[in-house]
Protein backbone atom coordinates (compact mmCIF):
# COMPACT_ATOMS: atom_id res chain seq x y z
CA UNK A 1 0.00 0.00 0.00
CA UNK A 2 2.96 2.79 0.68
CA UNK A 3 4.12 1.62 -2.61
CA UNK A 4 0.99 3.21 -4.23
CA UNK A 5 1.49 6.41 -2.22
CA UNK A 6 5.19 6.77 -2.71
CA UNK A 7 4.44 6.38 -6.93
CA UNK A 8 2.05 9.35 -6.43
CA UNK A 9 4.98 10.69 -4.63
CA UNK A 10 7.09 10.83 -7.48
CA UNK A 11 3.57 11.48 -9.66
CA UNK A 12 3.62 15.12 -7.74
CA UNK A 13 6.88 15.44 -9.08
CA UNK A 14 6.27 15.08 -12.54
CA UNK A 15 3.34 17.08 -12.49
CA UNK A 16 5.38 20.00 -11.42
CA UNK A 17 8.12 19.52 -14.13
CA UNK A 18 5.57 19.33 -16.48
CA UNK A 19 3.97 22.86 -16.30
CA UNK A 20 7.42 24.28 -15.20
CA UNK A 21 8.67 23.28 -18.90
CA UNK A 22 6.26 24.93 -20.47
CA UNK A 23 6.69 27.56 -18.77
CA UNK A 24 10.18 27.47 -18.83
CA UNK A 25 10.38 27.33 -23.31
CA UNK A 26 7.87 30.51 -23.37
CA UNK A 27 10.96 32.01 -21.51
CA UNK A 28 13.82 30.63 -22.92
CA UNK A 29 12.08 31.93 -26.45
CA UNK A 30 12.19 35.39 -25.41
CA UNK A 31 16.00 34.86 -24.42
CA UNK A 32 16.93 34.41 -27.91
CA UNK A 33 14.23 36.50 -29.60
CA UNK A 34 11.73 34.93 -30.90
CA UNK A 35 8.98 36.12 -28.16
CA UNK A 36 8.93 39.66 -27.70
CA UNK A 37 11.06 40.95 -24.66
CA UNK A 38 9.52 44.21 -23.28
CA UNK A 39 6.02 45.39 -24.03
CA UNK A 40 6.00 47.55 -27.21
CA UNK A 41 4.15 50.35 -25.34
CA UNK A 42 3.72 50.80 -21.75
CA UNK A 43 0.15 51.55 -21.63
CA UNK A 44 0.30 47.62 -22.05
CA UNK A 45 1.53 46.64 -18.48
CA UNK A 46 -1.05 48.87 -16.86
CA UNK A 47 -4.02 47.13 -15.51
CA UNK A 48 -6.66 46.51 -17.69
CA UNK A 49 -9.89 48.13 -17.63
CA UNK A 50 -12.25 47.83 -20.85
CA UNK A 51 -10.11 50.19 -22.72
CA UNK A 52 -9.82 53.16 -20.62
CA UNK A 53 -7.23 54.55 -18.48
CA UNK A 54 -7.63 52.69 -14.67
CA UNK A 55 -9.24 54.59 -12.03
CA UNK A 56 -9.22 54.51 -8.65
CA UNK A 57 -7.51 51.22 -6.55
CA UNK A 58 -8.01 48.06 -8.21
CA UNK A 59 -9.03 45.78 -5.43
CA UNK A 60 -12.45 46.97 -4.59
CA UNK A 61 -14.74 45.58 -2.19
CA UNK A 62 -16.99 42.93 -2.72
CA UNK A 63 -19.87 40.93 -2.00
CA UNK A 64 -20.15 40.68 1.67
CA UNK A 65 -22.53 36.85 0.15
CA UNK A 66 -19.54 35.42 -0.68
CA UNK A 67 -18.43 34.64 3.62
CA UNK A 68 -21.71 33.40 4.07
CA UNK A 69 -21.17 30.43 1.82
CA UNK A 70 -17.44 30.16 2.64
CA UNK A 71 -19.16 29.57 6.21
CA UNK A 72 -21.95 27.21 5.44
CA UNK A 73 -18.88 25.24 3.31
CA UNK A 74 -16.72 24.71 6.47
CA UNK A 75 -19.55 23.94 8.05
CA UNK A 76 -20.73 21.25 5.53
CA UNK A 77 -17.06 20.13 4.69
CA UNK A 78 -16.51 18.74 8.48
CA UNK A 79 -18.84 16.99 8.75
CA UNK A 80 -18.85 15.32 5.95
CA UNK A 81 -15.15 14.26 6.76
CA UNK A 82 -17.10 12.44 9.78
CA UNK A 83 -19.10 10.68 7.18
CA UNK A 84 -17.03 8.91 4.97
CA UNK A 85 -15.59 6.53 7.99
CA UNK A 86 -19.44 5.73 8.56
CA UNK A 87 -19.72 4.75 5.62
CA UNK A 88 -17.35 2.25 5.40
CA UNK A 89 -17.84 0.45 8.58
CA UNK A 90 -21.86 0.73 8.32
CA UNK A 91 -22.29 -2.90 7.23
CA UNK A 92 -21.16 -3.89 10.75
CA UNK A 93 -23.51 -2.06 12.68
CA UNK A 94 -27.07 -2.60 11.53
CA UNK A 95 -30.02 -0.27 12.72
CA UNK A 96 -28.21 1.51 15.31
CA UNK A 97 -25.71 2.41 12.78
CA UNK A 98 -28.69 3.42 10.73
CA UNK A 99 -30.06 6.10 13.24
CA UNK A 100 -26.49 7.52 14.33
CA UNK A 101 -26.08 8.49 11.36
CA UNK A 102 -29.40 9.94 10.91
CA UNK A 103 -28.93 11.82 14.22
CA UNK A 104 -25.85 13.08 12.63
CA UNK A 105 -27.45 14.30 8.89
CA UNK A 106 -30.77 15.49 11.54
CA UNK A 107 -27.79 17.62 12.90
CA UNK A 108 -26.38 18.88 9.22
CA UNK A 109 -30.17 19.75 8.37
CA UNK A 110 -30.73 21.66 11.37
CA UNK A 111 -28.03 24.04 10.04
CA UNK A 112 -29.42 23.88 6.85
CA UNK A 113 -32.46 25.00 8.01
CA UNK A 114 -31.41 27.62 9.92
CA UNK A 115 -29.83 29.06 7.47
CA UNK A 116 -32.53 29.24 5.11
CA UNK A 117 -34.77 31.04 7.79
CA UNK A 118 -32.25 33.34 8.39
CA UNK A 119 -32.00 34.13 4.41
CA UNK A 120 -28.52 33.24 4.45
CA UNK A 121 -29.16 31.24 1.02
CA UNK A 122 -30.57 34.57 -0.73
CA UNK A 123 -28.44 35.68 -3.29
CA UNK A 124 -29.10 39.49 -3.46
CA UNK B 1 -12.59 -21.12 -24.28
CA UNK B 2 -9.63 -22.97 -25.11
CA UNK B 3 -8.35 -20.14 -27.22
CA UNK B 4 -9.20 -17.69 -24.07
CA UNK B 5 -6.98 -20.00 -21.71
CA UNK B 6 -4.31 -19.33 -23.91
CA UNK B 7 -3.65 -15.73 -23.93
CA UNK B 8 -5.23 -15.03 -20.33
CA UNK B 9 -2.69 -13.03 -17.91
CA UNK B 10 0.41 -13.30 -20.24
CA UNK B 11 2.50 -10.62 -21.52
CA UNK B 12 0.75 -10.57 -24.83
CA UNK B 13 -2.60 -10.13 -23.52
CA UNK B 14 -3.46 -6.88 -24.16
CA UNK B 15 -6.95 -6.89 -22.59
CA UNK B 16 -5.28 -5.58 -19.58
CA UNK B 17 -1.91 -2.95 -20.39
CA UNK B 18 -1.11 -4.06 -16.79
CA UNK B 19 0.12 -7.73 -18.03
CA UNK B 20 2.98 -6.20 -20.30
CA UNK B 21 4.12 -3.67 -17.82
CA UNK B 22 4.46 -6.35 -15.27
CA UNK B 23 6.08 -8.25 -17.70
CA UNK B 24 8.16 -5.49 -18.31
CA UNK B 25 9.27 -4.53 -14.67
CA UNK B 26 9.62 -8.09 -13.70
CA UNK B 27 12.32 -8.74 -16.65
CA UNK B 28 13.94 -5.41 -15.56
CA UNK B 29 13.99 -6.13 -11.91
CA UNK B 30 15.88 -8.91 -12.87
CA UNK B 31 19.31 -6.86 -13.72
CA UNK B 32 18.73 -3.22 -12.31
CA UNK B 33 18.18 -2.21 -8.46
CA UNK B 34 14.83 -2.29 -6.75
CA UNK B 35 14.65 1.65 -5.87
CA UNK B 36 15.63 2.27 -9.80
CA UNK B 37 12.83 -0.10 -10.99
CA UNK B 38 9.99 1.71 -8.42
CA UNK B 39 10.81 4.82 -10.57
CA UNK B 40 10.92 3.44 -14.18
CA UNK B 41 7.20 1.59 -12.99
CA UNK B 42 5.98 5.40 -12.19
CA UNK B 43 7.01 7.16 -15.16
CA UNK B 44 5.81 4.31 -17.22
CA UNK B 45 2.38 4.58 -15.53
CA UNK B 46 2.95 8.19 -16.12
CA UNK B 47 3.60 7.61 -19.98
CA UNK B 48 0.42 5.13 -19.87
CA UNK B 49 -2.25 7.62 -18.55
CA UNK B 50 -1.27 10.66 -19.16
CA UNK B 51 0.67 11.08 -22.50
CA UNK B 52 -0.66 7.87 -24.09
CA UNK B 53 -4.49 8.70 -22.95
CA UNK B 54 -5.26 12.35 -21.73
CA UNK B 55 -2.66 14.42 -23.80
CA UNK B 56 -3.60 12.76 -27.00
CA UNK B 57 -7.77 13.18 -26.37
CA UNK B 58 -7.20 16.87 -25.05
CA UNK B 59 -5.33 18.32 -27.99
CA UNK B 60 -7.84 16.14 -30.58
CA UNK B 61 -10.73 15.83 -28.50
CA UNK B 62 -10.45 18.41 -26.27
CA UNK B 63 -8.95 21.58 -28.53
CA UNK B 64 -10.40 20.66 -32.24
CA UNK B 65 -13.11 18.19 -31.49
CA UNK B 66 -14.84 20.31 -29.41
CA UNK B 67 -14.56 23.60 -31.06
CA UNK B 68 -15.63 21.49 -34.11
CA UNK B 69 -18.76 19.79 -32.18
CA UNK B 70 -19.78 23.47 -31.50
CA UNK B 71 -19.19 24.63 -34.52
CA UNK B 72 -21.66 21.96 -35.90
CA UNK B 73 -24.38 22.96 -33.29
CA UNK B 74 -24.11 26.57 -34.46
CA UNK B 75 -23.99 25.75 -37.89
CA UNK B 76 -20.53 27.01 -38.76
CA UNK B 77 -17.54 24.61 -39.73
CA UNK B 78 -15.04 25.07 -36.74
CA UNK B 79 -11.39 25.19 -37.74
CA UNK B 80 -11.11 23.56 -41.11
CA UNK B 81 -7.82 25.64 -42.29
CA UNK B 82 -4.35 24.50 -40.53
CA UNK B 83 -3.64 21.10 -42.06
CA UNK B 84 -6.22 18.34 -43.25
CA UNK B 85 -9.93 19.07 -41.49
CA UNK B 86 -7.78 20.87 -39.52
CA UNK B 87 -6.16 18.26 -37.55
CA UNK B 88 -2.88 20.60 -37.08
CA UNK B 89 -5.02 23.08 -35.32
CA UNK B 90 -3.90 22.05 -31.56
CA UNK B 91 -0.20 22.02 -33.04
CA UNK B 92 -0.81 25.73 -34.31
CA UNK B 93 -2.46 27.10 -31.22
CA UNK B 94 0.19 25.59 -29.03
CA UNK B 95 3.14 27.42 -31.15
CA UNK B 96 0.96 30.41 -31.25
CA UNK B 97 0.40 30.71 -27.40
CA UNK B 98 4.19 29.59 -26.63
CA UNK B 99 5.83 32.40 -28.38
CA UNK B 100 2.98 35.26 -27.78
CA UNK B 101 4.00 38.41 -26.01
CA UNK B 102 3.47 37.62 -22.09
CA UNK B 103 2.56 40.58 -20.33
CA UNK B 104 2.71 41.11 -16.73
CA UNK B 105 0.76 44.06 -15.57
CA UNK B 106 2.54 46.30 -13.20
CA UNK B 107 0.33 46.27 -10.16
CA UNK B 108 0.64 42.15 -10.33
CA UNK B 109 1.79 40.10 -7.45
CA UNK B 110 4.78 38.67 -9.92
CA UNK B 111 5.45 35.22 -8.07
CA UNK B 112 2.19 34.76 -7.32
CA UNK B 113 0.98 35.02 -11.13
CA UNK B 114 3.82 32.71 -12.09
CA UNK B 115 2.91 30.23 -9.95
CA UNK B 116 -0.96 29.79 -10.35
CA UNK B 117 -0.81 28.28 -13.71
CA UNK B 118 1.71 25.60 -12.18
CA UNK B 119 -0.64 24.92 -9.10
CA UNK B 120 -3.60 24.57 -11.89
CA UNK B 121 -2.02 22.38 -13.66
CA UNK B 122 0.02 19.66 -11.46
CA UNK B 123 -3.21 18.28 -9.71
CA UNK B 124 -4.85 17.32 -13.45
CA UNK B 125 -1.69 14.96 -14.10
CA UNK B 126 -2.14 13.68 -10.38
CA UNK B 127 -5.97 12.50 -10.67
CA UNK B 128 -5.57 10.27 -13.35
CA UNK B 129 -3.19 8.32 -11.29
CA UNK B 130 -5.79 6.65 -9.60
CA UNK B 131 -8.77 6.45 -12.61
CA UNK B 132 -8.43 2.49 -13.69
CA UNK B 133 -7.58 1.15 -17.11
CA UNK B 134 -8.55 -2.29 -15.99
CA UNK B 135 -8.09 -4.78 -13.24
CA UNK B 136 -4.33 -4.49 -13.09
CA UNK B 137 -3.49 -1.13 -14.81
CA UNK B 138 -3.59 1.38 -12.33
CA UNK B 139 -1.26 3.97 -11.78
CA UNK B 140 -2.17 3.57 -7.82
CA UNK B 141 -4.89 1.61 -6.74
CA UNK B 142 -5.12 2.99 -3.20
CA UNK B 143 -8.06 1.92 -0.72
CA UNK B 144 -9.14 5.75 -0.57
CA UNK B 145 -9.10 6.76 -4.08
CA UNK B 146 -12.68 8.68 -4.03
CA UNK B 147 -11.19 10.64 -0.89
CA UNK B 148 -7.95 11.06 -3.14
CA UNK B 149 -10.21 12.14 -6.09
CA UNK B 150 -12.05 14.80 -4.45
CA UNK B 151 -9.17 15.97 -2.32
CA UNK B 152 -7.26 16.60 -5.21
CA UNK B 153 -9.88 17.88 -7.60
CA UNK B 154 -10.02 20.74 -4.82
CA UNK B 155 -6.73 22.24 -5.68
CA UNK B 156 -7.46 23.86 -9.30
CA UNK B 157 -10.04 26.29 -7.71
CA UNK B 158 -6.79 27.58 -5.31
CA UNK B 159 -4.98 28.26 -8.45
CA UNK B 160 -7.93 29.98 -10.25
CA UNK B 161 -8.58 32.25 -6.91
CA UNK B 162 -4.80 33.44 -6.33
CA UNK B 163 -3.88 33.81 -9.80
CA UNK B 164 -6.94 35.85 -10.06
CA UNK B 165 -6.19 37.79 -7.04
CA UNK B 166 -2.64 38.39 -8.08
CA UNK B 167 -3.38 40.47 -11.03
CA UNK B 168 -4.87 43.16 -8.60
CA UNK B 169 -7.97 43.42 -11.24
CA UNK B 170 -11.38 44.77 -10.47
CA UNK B 171 -12.57 41.84 -13.20
CA UNK B 172 -10.31 39.29 -11.78
CA UNK B 173 -10.96 40.34 -8.38
CA UNK B 174 -14.71 39.32 -9.09
CA UNK B 175 -13.80 36.43 -11.15
CA UNK B 176 -12.15 34.64 -8.55
CA UNK B 177 -14.24 35.16 -5.64
CA UNK B 178 -17.10 34.43 -8.36
CA UNK B 179 -15.43 30.85 -8.83
CA UNK B 180 -14.56 29.62 -5.06
CA UNK B 181 -18.21 30.76 -4.10
CA UNK B 182 -19.49 28.32 -6.91
CA UNK B 183 -17.47 25.37 -6.31
CA UNK B 184 -17.69 25.20 -2.90
CA UNK B 185 -20.93 25.34 -3.10
CA UNK B 186 -21.03 22.50 -5.42
CA UNK B 187 -18.44 20.26 -3.30
CA UNK B 188 -21.19 20.04 -0.60
CA UNK B 189 -23.59 17.52 -3.28
CA UNK B 190 -21.18 16.44 -5.27
CA UNK B 191 -19.32 14.71 -2.09
CA UNK B 192 -22.96 13.86 -0.81
CA UNK B 193 -23.41 11.92 -4.19
CA UNK B 194 -20.04 9.71 -4.05
CA UNK B 195 -21.21 9.23 -0.34
CA UNK B 196 -23.98 7.25 -1.05
CA UNK B 197 -21.99 5.64 -3.33
CA UNK B 198 -19.28 4.74 -1.04
CA UNK B 199 -21.97 3.92 1.43
CA UNK B 200 -23.65 0.99 -0.89
CA UNK B 201 -20.73 -0.64 -2.26
CA UNK B 202 -18.76 -0.59 0.50
CA UNK B 203 -15.61 0.69 -0.37
CA UNK B 204 -13.55 3.74 -1.23
CA UNK B 205 -11.36 1.95 -3.84
CA UNK B 206 -12.05 2.61 -7.19
CA UNK B 207 -10.82 -0.32 -9.29
CA UNK B 208 -10.57 -3.45 -7.71
CA UNK B 209 -9.77 -6.70 -10.06
CA UNK B 210 -11.23 -10.10 -8.91
CA UNK B 211 -10.28 -10.78 -5.12
CA UNK B 212 -9.54 -7.69 -4.23
CA UNK B 213 -13.05 -5.14 -3.74
CA UNK B 214 -13.35 -1.90 -5.53
CA UNK B 215 -16.73 0.52 -7.34
CA UNK B 216 -15.63 -1.26 -10.49
CA UNK B 217 -15.04 -4.83 -9.58
CA UNK B 218 -18.74 -4.20 -7.43
CA UNK B 219 -20.13 -3.37 -10.02
CA UNK B 220 -19.05 -6.13 -12.29
CA UNK B 221 -19.95 -8.61 -9.17
CA UNK B 222 -23.73 -7.81 -8.76
CA UNK B 223 -24.22 -6.96 -13.21
CA UNK B 224 -25.20 -3.75 -12.54
CA UNK B 225 -23.85 0.05 -13.43
CA UNK B 226 -24.34 2.32 -10.25
CA UNK B 227 -25.88 4.42 -13.04
CA UNK B 228 -29.36 2.16 -12.88
CA UNK B 229 -28.71 1.61 -8.66
CA UNK B 230 -28.65 5.29 -8.15
CA UNK B 231 -29.67 7.71 -10.82
CA UNK B 232 -30.48 10.67 -8.44
CA UNK B 233 -26.67 10.53 -7.10
CA UNK B 234 -25.24 10.55 -10.72
CA UNK B 235 -27.24 13.51 -12.02
CA UNK B 236 -26.65 15.27 -8.88
CA UNK B 237 -23.06 14.35 -9.66
CA UNK B 238 -23.39 15.26 -13.29
CA UNK B 239 -24.79 18.85 -12.23
CA UNK B 240 -21.97 19.55 -9.67
CA UNK B 241 -19.00 18.44 -11.84
CA UNK B 242 -19.96 20.46 -14.50
CA UNK B 243 -20.60 23.34 -12.74
CA UNK B 244 -17.22 22.96 -10.98
CA UNK B 245 -15.65 23.00 -14.51
CA UNK B 246 -16.88 26.23 -15.13
CA UNK B 247 -17.67 25.27 -18.75
CA UNK B 248 -20.54 27.33 -20.56
CA UNK B 249 -23.82 26.95 -18.78
CA UNK B 250 -22.02 27.60 -15.70
CA UNK B 251 -18.92 29.90 -16.38
CA UNK B 252 -20.18 32.71 -14.06
CA UNK B 253 -16.40 33.26 -13.29
CA UNK B 254 -15.19 34.19 -16.56
CA UNK B 255 -18.58 35.58 -17.76
CA UNK B 256 -16.99 37.58 -20.53
CA UNK B 257 -20.35 39.62 -21.16
CA UNK B 258 -20.00 40.62 -17.47
CA UNK B 259 -16.36 40.89 -15.86
CA UNK B 260 -13.95 40.77 -19.29
CA UNK B 261 -12.72 37.17 -19.03
CA UNK B 262 -12.83 36.82 -14.84
CA UNK B 263 -9.83 35.12 -13.15
CA UNK B 264 -7.96 34.67 -16.90
CA UNK B 265 -8.75 38.66 -17.28
CA UNK B 266 -4.55 39.17 -17.37
CA UNK B 267 -3.42 36.06 -18.40
CA UNK B 268 -1.90 35.85 -22.11
CA UNK B 269 0.80 33.62 -23.66
CA UNK B 270 1.62 30.65 -22.40
CA UNK B 271 0.59 31.19 -18.64
CA UNK B 272 -3.30 31.38 -20.18
CA UNK B 273 -2.62 28.33 -22.60
CA UNK B 274 -2.00 26.06 -19.28
CA UNK B 275 -5.18 27.50 -18.18
CA UNK B 276 -6.53 26.96 -21.42
CA UNK B 277 -5.38 23.65 -21.56
CA UNK B 278 -5.79 22.04 -18.60
CA UNK B 279 -9.25 23.15 -17.75
CA UNK B 280 -9.83 20.28 -20.62
CA UNK B 281 -7.67 18.39 -18.42
CA UNK B 282 -10.18 18.55 -15.57
CA UNK B 283 -12.99 17.68 -18.04
CA UNK B 284 -11.46 14.03 -19.23
CA UNK B 285 -10.65 13.87 -15.60
CA UNK B 286 -13.98 14.22 -14.67
CA UNK B 287 -15.68 12.17 -17.21
CA UNK B 288 -13.35 9.39 -16.39
CA UNK B 289 -14.11 9.31 -13.06
CA UNK B 290 -18.02 9.56 -13.95
CA UNK B 291 -17.86 6.69 -16.19
CA UNK B 292 -15.67 4.76 -13.78
CA UNK B 293 -17.72 5.24 -10.46
CA UNK B 294 -21.04 5.64 -12.52
CA UNK B 295 -20.33 3.50 -15.77
CA UNK B 296 -18.77 0.79 -14.69
CA UNK B 297 -15.50 1.81 -15.73
CA UNK B 298 -13.06 -0.62 -17.73
CA UNK B 299 -16.41 -3.30 -17.24
CA UNK B 300 -19.14 -3.60 -19.92
CA UNK B 301 -21.29 -7.07 -18.86
CA UNK B 302 -18.93 -9.09 -19.13
CA UNK B 303 -17.80 -7.73 -23.48
CA UNK B 304 -14.49 -7.03 -21.15
CA UNK B 305 -13.46 -10.36 -21.38
CA UNK B 306 -12.95 -9.77 -25.31
CA UNK B 307 -12.70 -6.10 -25.80
CA UNK B 308 -9.12 -4.29 -24.00
CA UNK B 309 -10.32 -3.11 -20.80
CA UNK B 310 -8.35 0.04 -21.92
CA UNK B 311 -10.52 0.69 -25.18
CA UNK B 312 -13.97 0.61 -22.92
CA UNK B 313 -12.89 2.82 -20.49
CA UNK B 314 -11.86 5.56 -23.06
CA UNK B 315 -14.83 5.00 -25.41
CA UNK B 316 -16.83 5.74 -22.23
CA UNK B 317 -15.01 8.82 -20.60
CA UNK B 318 -15.46 10.27 -24.77
CA UNK B 319 -18.86 9.64 -24.59
CA UNK B 320 -19.27 11.25 -21.24
CA UNK B 321 -17.34 14.42 -22.71
CA UNK B 322 -19.56 14.59 -25.13
CA UNK B 323 -22.24 15.26 -23.10
CA UNK B 324 -20.23 17.85 -21.48
CA UNK B 325 -19.68 19.78 -25.40
CA UNK B 326 -23.33 18.69 -25.95
CA UNK B 327 -24.43 21.27 -22.98
CA UNK B 328 -21.75 23.55 -23.48
CA UNK B 329 -22.89 23.99 -26.97
CA UNK B 330 -26.64 24.51 -26.56
CA UNK B 331 -27.58 25.75 -22.74
CA UNK B 332 -27.16 29.60 -22.17
CA UNK B 333 -25.19 31.10 -19.26
CA UNK B 334 -27.14 31.32 -15.82
CA UNK B 335 -27.08 33.89 -13.52
CA UNK B 336 -24.94 33.77 -10.31
CA UNK B 337 -28.06 33.95 -7.66
CA UNK B 338 -29.88 31.14 -10.07
CA UNK B 339 -26.61 28.81 -9.36
CA UNK B 340 -26.07 29.87 -6.03
CA UNK B 341 -30.06 28.71 -5.13
CA UNK B 342 -29.56 25.70 -7.52
CA UNK B 343 -26.92 24.45 -5.44
CA UNK B 344 -27.83 25.16 -1.66
CA UNK B 345 -31.56 24.64 -2.12
CA UNK B 346 -32.29 21.84 -4.76
CA UNK B 347 -29.13 19.74 -4.71
CA UNK B 348 -28.32 19.77 -1.18
CA UNK B 349 -31.72 18.37 0.22
CA UNK B 350 -31.91 16.00 -2.44
CA UNK B 351 -28.79 14.47 -2.18
CA UNK B 352 -29.40 14.55 1.43
CA UNK B 353 -32.51 12.67 1.11
CA UNK B 354 -30.57 10.15 -1.33
CA UNK B 355 -28.03 9.10 1.38
CA UNK B 356 -30.93 8.36 3.86
CA UNK B 357 -32.98 6.48 1.32
CA UNK B 358 -29.22 4.43 0.32
CA UNK B 359 -28.91 3.97 4.16
CA UNK B 360 -32.21 2.21 4.58
CA UNK B 361 -31.58 0.17 1.46
CA UNK B 362 -28.09 -0.97 2.70
CA UNK B 363 -29.18 -1.99 6.10
CA UNK B 364 -32.90 -4.02 4.47
CA UNK B 365 -30.35 -5.70 1.82
CA UNK B 366 -27.78 -6.29 4.71
CA UNK B 367 -30.95 -8.75 6.93
CA UNK B 368 -32.41 -9.92 4.35
CA UNK B 369 -29.53 -11.41 2.36
CA UNK B 370 -27.45 -12.06 5.73
CA UNK B 371 -24.02 -11.32 4.11
CA UNK B 372 -24.78 -13.26 1.20
CA UNK B 373 -24.29 -12.72 -2.38
CA UNK B 374 -27.46 -11.75 -3.81
CA UNK B 375 -28.52 -9.74 -7.04
CA UNK B 376 -32.06 -10.38 -6.59
CA UNK B 377 -32.28 -7.02 -3.67
CA UNK B 378 -29.84 -4.82 -6.45
CA UNK B 379 -32.74 -4.89 -8.82
CA UNK B 380 -35.38 -4.13 -6.84
CA UNK B 381 -33.80 -1.24 -4.96
CA UNK B 382 -32.84 0.14 -8.48
CA UNK B 383 -36.50 0.25 -9.76
CA UNK B 384 -37.14 1.40 -6.09
CA UNK B 385 -34.75 3.60 -6.82
CA UNK B 386 -35.49 5.11 -10.18
CA UNK B 387 -38.78 5.70 -9.37
CA UNK B 388 -37.90 7.67 -6.16
CA UNK B 389 -35.41 9.82 -7.86
CA UNK B 390 -38.27 10.90 -10.39
CA UNK B 391 -40.65 11.66 -7.99
CA UNK B 392 -38.18 13.50 -5.33
CA UNK B 393 -37.02 15.74 -8.42
CA UNK B 394 -40.40 17.11 -9.63
CA UNK B 395 -41.78 16.99 -6.27
CA UNK B 396 -38.56 19.00 -4.55
CA UNK B 397 -39.04 21.56 -7.68
CA UNK B 398 -42.71 21.89 -7.45
CA UNK B 399 -42.29 23.20 -3.75
CA UNK B 400 -39.39 25.12 -4.42
CA UNK B 401 -42.26 26.95 -6.54
CA UNK B 402 -41.23 25.79 -10.29
CA UNK B 403 -44.39 25.50 -12.76
CA UNK B 404 -43.55 23.40 -15.51
CA UNK B 405 -46.80 24.98 -17.22
CA UNK B 406 -46.17 28.28 -16.30
CA UNK B 407 -42.89 28.16 -18.61
CA UNK B 408 -42.82 29.41 -22.14
CA UNK B 409 -43.10 26.58 -25.00
CA UNK B 410 -40.77 26.68 -27.37
CA UNK B 411 -42.01 28.03 -30.63
CA UNK B 412 -41.79 25.78 -33.82
CA UNK B 413 -40.07 26.59 -36.26
CA UNK B 414 -41.20 26.46 -40.40
CA UNK B 415 -38.07 26.69 -43.02
CA UNK B 416 -39.52 29.61 -45.70
CA UNK B 417 -37.39 30.94 -48.48
CA UNK B 418 -35.75 33.90 -46.05
CA UNK B 419 -34.59 31.38 -43.36
CA UNK B 420 -36.18 30.22 -40.38
CA UNK B 421 -39.45 32.24 -38.52
CA UNK B 422 -41.48 30.67 -35.66
CA UNK B 423 -45.12 30.47 -36.94
CA UNK B 424 -47.82 30.86 -34.00
CA UNK B 425 -48.89 28.12 -31.73
CA UNK B 426 -52.27 26.52 -33.21
CA UNK B 427 -55.20 28.54 -31.64
CA UNK B 428 -56.31 25.55 -28.82
CA UNK B 429 -52.97 26.19 -27.51
CA UNK B 430 -53.56 30.03 -26.63
CA UNK B 431 -54.77 30.99 -23.62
Amino acid sequence: MLHDYGQIGILVIISLIFPLGAVVTSWALRMVNVRPDVPSNPVMTDTYECGLRTEGPSLVQFNFRFYYIALLFVLFDVELVFLFPWAIIYDTMGWPGFFEGVGFIGILCLGILYAWRKGALEWR
Amino acid sequence: MSLLMLITDNWYDIRDLGNVSHEILYQLDRVLPYSLVYIIAALMGFVASFLIFVLPSQLFVGVLGERKIIGRMQSRYGPNRVGKFGLLQPIADAIKLIQKEALTPKAADKAVMYIAPIVFVAPAVLLFAVVPFGGHSVFADIPVSIVYFIAISGLPVLAAFIGGWSHANKYSLFGSMRIVAMTISYEVPLVLSLLSVVLITGTMRLGGHDGIDGIVQWQRDYHIWLIFLQPLAFLIYFFCVSAELNRTPTDIAEAESEIVAGYLTEYSGMKWGLFYGMDIGYALAAAAFASTVFLGGWSMFGLDRWIPSWLIIIAKTHLFYFIFIWTRGTLPRLRIDQLMTFAWKFLLPLSLANLLVIATEKVIWNKATDGNFDNFWVYIFAAVNILLSVAAVFIWARLLGYRPEATPKRPRLVNTASGYVPIPAPSREVR
